[in-house]
């Protein structure tokens, strides 16, 4: 069954024309082509396809659309801001946290939710808060380090403006 | 420590980008989600395909009937393996898989006939349609029933036919491949000896887990041609395999590798779901695409071999080993895969580690009806170097030295032939060992720790690269190609295929540090068979020094047209001008300089259009034994690591607290990729050692039937990332990473592997800890607290602490091929 559902994502309005039993996950990656999120079981268990729904991470392939429409929910693509990296993402970048970067997309969303919420996370609560998404690459070292100076970057801007 | 070295301007000193830390070409478009995978790709009119797996682990396919399925509104196509019978397969010597299986199945998860419908759903659905007459055979599900001779299991299922070879071509009956080889006298070296030790050790299979399913698209142009975009880590062997399969000329296929979500040795086959797809797409004439469920990538597997070893050793007082033997069992599963060469690999390489005197190895790989074993990150590496390095803890207790002192004082020098006719041409195991034990105050520690607390060391040894292709050929390994753009832009084009480990910044790194450019001015094209010179792929740790070799032979010869074209125009003798920062400019700082541009110009003037090409093959090396062909390899990279863990001596519970690790290198591309790479093995090889297994439902040997609820034999036990456990941030300790240099001269800058290296001791380090804390010898991988609990069960009734198999085949091996030592 198909059926008009309202989405706001990243600040924009979409409509779409989709089946209801279809995951946020698929439509986000299949119907609107925001590709970005990524998915690497869709059972709910590796973490790689969080999302922001109203500033807190949740796994898409585990949400029905319909169930979200009147959220906020911020992707990937809507962590730059007119082109700008994220401290997140430069941090991520620079210190090589993203090796495949596969799950990077997942790490960030999921990384933002907490430094928005607590901006001075220590590195175990960084652990903790990452501590659903997997990776297979990195060890996870860099990814904690990434976060650390990325918090300690929006620090800086928030006092030095 | 090396004779000679390669660089910009034949020096290592004063290098712009070589051993600096600088973010991957790739990296910022991976933190945005620009960064397009395999199943990130649409193509417009678009079809999804799935494939029928079979729930048996070994049956005759009597019929297949897929017109139910053809009449479900959305489905386009269907194909069984009667339209795609040509078989396919990674090595020459094991072409035995088929896109579809034909005749019969040989796991569960083998995939039966394939639907191509308008979208996932209807082809999933769709499945259902299909009808499958299967005839059970009798199962074969570990390595005891593998070796068993074909009447013994066939008599064992008597309830169906006589058939328990899963395939004709194995050495005999279920034995894939037998391995016989002795180098020097073993006897004799054991009568030297003042110690032997003879143990048995088992390391149970594991799997990559890429967080990526498998995902492909196929194109089937108007022009006729064939494009294929997948996530796979050799698009040059895919290459191969889709012209044989689907009978087409090679210049007929495109082979695109997208960016690899993980592959980690996962992805280094060509696989069935990649000749599906393209063969559909021509049926169809319309794209089509596949995804694997996270299931299904268990299925496809390709993972660590379960491997059961003997070992036998003899060591003088000193410390030296006079013998060393090795009776290996592998346990290959459904398909050959690169098992042939696992085989050898699980004994080729430990004669590099330390010196060995005489060495004698013997393996057998067995087929069974389980997902085929392949390459994982230290293909058939961390299973040998497991038992040894657990082996040398036990002499040195026997000897009553120090562990690491036990190492230190039996090193293989600097070029040098190991008893196996392998060339070592630098080894930093000294330098990794003592400044590995430095830092962790690994001797004091070990000796003043208390119960509970524990210590441990291993070390180990991995090969840059293999020294021979996988097909038979005098061809170069790695080619580049560059083209110099009127402003200044450097284009790079290389079969060389990056699947996160940043061979593309390497690549761009050297060519930067060559043409004296900025990065940024350097443009990747890799892993692309229309557009790229070939690579063979990111395989056997290969990428960093063959690639490197070969973009190095590429931007020199560019370089000496640019400083001669400038030397013309500026009257300055050519040898006194350096291309360095975007400039040319004299050696000494003084007079004009020029830019890069500008002198890439007067160069084209003079030359016409800028391009050249490079390549790298590696240096004939190695024994003339049969055999010989696995093992050598431009150089050797050493690590050495120790382990720090706290283990409950009441109920094995145990946690590793922090891990050293000292890698040779031979010169840091990139520092921080390096380190990357590092820490990536410490974490692969410590989730391995402590939890990682890829196990099987089995009810006993020779069934065929299946019993309700439980599902048939051959079903994988936990094939979802939830339950097969892999380390999280909140399990993974603290990692401190030492690098050593050596300079080798076969590298680029020196260069040697890191990829895979660093994982091989790690999983040592763990048992060798585990026992320096509770006094439990787990001699079996994972090691699991349960298994430590067990130990220390027996210990309180006064028993052995030991815990690993007891049980060893007895089977006579082959005679061995009997190999001089070399003078």
């Amino acid at each position: 069954m198909k059926q008009l559902i309202n989405l706001k994502i990243n600040g924009e309005s979409h409509e779409v024309w989709t089946s209801t039993h279809k995951t946020l996950l698929e439509v986000l990656r299949e119907d609107l082509r925001l590709t970005g999120t990524k998915h690497g079981c869709e059972l709910g268990e590796c973490g790689a396809c969080s999302v922001l729904i109203d500033g807190e991470p949740v796994l898409s392939c585990l949400v029905l659309p319909i169930e979200v429409q009147n959220c906020e929910i911020n992707t990937i693509e809507g962590l730059a801001e007119n082109g700008v990296p994220h401290p997140l993402q430069k941090a991520f970048a620079e210190l090589g946290a993203a090796q495949c970067g596969y799950c990077t997309p997942a790490m960030l969303m999921t990384a933002k939710a907490l430094l928005d919420k607590n901006p001075t996370a220590n590195s175990s609560e960084i652990r903790e808060a990452l501590s659903g998404t997997l990776c297979r690459c990195t060890g996870y070292s860099k990814i904690i380090e990434a976060v650390e100076q990325a918090a300690l970057k929006c620090q800086m801007e928030e006092i030095h403006g | 420590m090396a004779e000679k070295m390669k660089g910009a301007n034949d020096s290592q000193t004063d290098l712009t980008w070589i051993g600096k830390s600088w973010a991957q070409v790739d990296g910022l478009a991976k933190t945005k989600g620009e960064t397009v995978y395999a199943d990130d790709i649409f193509l417009p009119r678009m079809l999804y395909a799935k494939m029928l797996r079979s729930p048996h682990p070994h049956a005759r396919i009597k019929s297949i009937d897929v017109s139910q399925a053809l009449k479900r509104p959305g489905v386009i196509a269907a194909l069984t393996g009667k339209d795609i019978p040509i078989p396919f397969g990674i090595l020459p010597v094991s072409q035995d898989e088929e896109a579809l299986c034909v005749e019969k199945v040989r796991m569960v998860g083998d995939p039966v006939a394939a639907i191509a419908a308008l979208d996932e759903e209807t082809a999933e659905a769709a499945l259902e349609d299909i009808e499958v007459e299967y005839e059970l055979l009798p199962s074969i599900l570990s390595i005891e029933d593998g070796l068993k001779k074909l009447e013994e299991l066939e008599s064992l299922a008597p309830d169906v036919p006589a058939d328990a070879q899963i395939h004709e071509y194995a050495d005999s009956g279920n034995i894939h491949k037998q391995v016989a080889l002795e180098f020097g006298d073993t006897e004799a070296g054991f009568a030297e000896a003042d110690h032997v030790r003879e143990e048995l050790f088992y390391y149970e299979g594991n799997t990559h887990l890429p967080i990526e399913q498998h995902a492909a698209v196929a194109q089937h142009g108007a022009d006729g041609r064939v494009t294929l975009w997948s996530s796979t880590q050799t698009p040059h062997y895919v290459h191969r395999a889709l012209a044989k399969v689907l009978e087409m000329p090679s210049s007929q296929i495109r082979v695109i590798a997208t960016p690899v979500g993980g592959g980690f040795g996962g992805k280094t086959d060509p696989f069935q779901h990649e000749m599906v797809v393209c063969k559909l797409a021509m049926m169809t004439g319309r794209p089509v695409k596949m995804t694997l469920t996270r299931e299904e990538v268990f299925y496809t597997h390709r993972g660590r071999h379960p491997v059961l070893m003997w070992v036998k050793a003899g060591m003088k007082s000193d410390g030296s080993i006079t013998a060393l033997h090795f009776r290996n069992f592998l346990d290959g599963g459904a398909y050959g895969s690169y098992g042939v060469a696992s085989t050898f690999y699980t004994g080729a390489l430990q004669t590099v580690t330390y010196p060995i005197a005489n060495y004698k190895f013997e393996a057998m790989r067995v087929f069974t009806n389980k997902a085929p074993c392949g390459p994982k990150r230290g293909h058939g590496t961390p299973q040998p170097r497991f038992a040894l390095e657990v082996l040398l803890d036990k002499f040195a207790e026997d000897l009553g030295l120090d562990p690491a002192e036990l190492r230190l004082r039996h090193l293989i020098p600097d070029n040098s032939l190991t008893v196996n006719h392998l060339t070592v041409t630098t080894n930093g195991l000294g330098e990794c060992l003592r400044k590995v034990t430095a830092a962790s105050r690994f001797q004091q520690r070990r000796t003043e720790s208390s119960l509970g607390k524990g210590f441990g060391l291993g070390c180990g040894s991995y090969l840059s690269g293999a020294g021979l292709p996988i097909y038979w050929n005098k061809m170069p390994h790695s080619g580049v190609q560059i083209k110099i753009d009127r402003g200044g832009g450097v284009t790079v084009f290389c079969g060389s295929t990056d699947i996160g480990q940043g061979s593309n910044s390497v690549l761009a790194g050297i060519v930067a540090e060559e043409l004296g450019i900025h990065l940024k001015h350097v443009i990747v094209v890799t892993a692309d068979t229309d557009l790229t010179p070939v690579d063979l792929g990111s395989y056997s740790s290969r990428v960093t020094l063959m690639t490197g070799n070969a973009a190095i032979d590429a931007a020199r010869p560019l370089r000496e047209k640019i400083l001669s074209a400038a030397a013309e125009v500026l009257k300055i003798p050519q040898e006194k001008l350096i291309l360095r920062n975007g400039k040319v400019a004299n050696i000494n700082g003084s007079g004009e300089h020029v830019s890069f541009e500008d002198a890439v110009q007067w160069a084209e003037s003079k030359y016409g259009t800028l391009g050249s090409v490079g390549s790298y093959t590696p240096p004939r090396r190695g024994g003339k034994f049969k055999g010989a062909g696995v093992g050598p390899s431009p150089n050797y990279s050493y690590s050495a690591c120790v382990a720090e863990v706290t283990c409950d001596p009441e109920t094995g519970l145990y946690k590793v607290d922090k891990l050293w690790l000292a890698h040779d290198i031979g010169k840091a591309i990139n520092e921080q990729l390096v380190i990357g790479q590092v820490e990536g093995s410490v974490y692969m090889g410590l989730s391995e050692a402590m939890m990682e297994e890829q196990v099987y439902r089995t009810k006993k040997s020779g069934s065929s039937t299946s019993s309700a609820g439980i599902g048939p034999d051959g079903l994988h036990k936990i094939p979802s990332m939830l339950d097969y456990k892999s380390l999280t941030s909140l399990d993974m300790p603290e990692v401190e990473t030492i690098l050593i240099e050596t300079h080798d001269p076969e590298g680029p800058y020196g260069a040697k592997e890191a990829g895979q290296g660093p994982l091989l001791p790690v999983i040592p380090a763990i048992a060798n800890a585990i026992y320096n804390a509770v006094g439990v010898r787990v001699d079996e991988v994972p090691i699991t607290s349960e298994k430590i609990f067990q130990g220390l069960q027996n210990l309180k009734k006064g028993k052995s602490g030991q815990i690993g198999p007891k049980k060893f085949p007895s089977i006579t091996f082959p005679e061995a091929i009997r190999v001089e030592v070399p003078q």
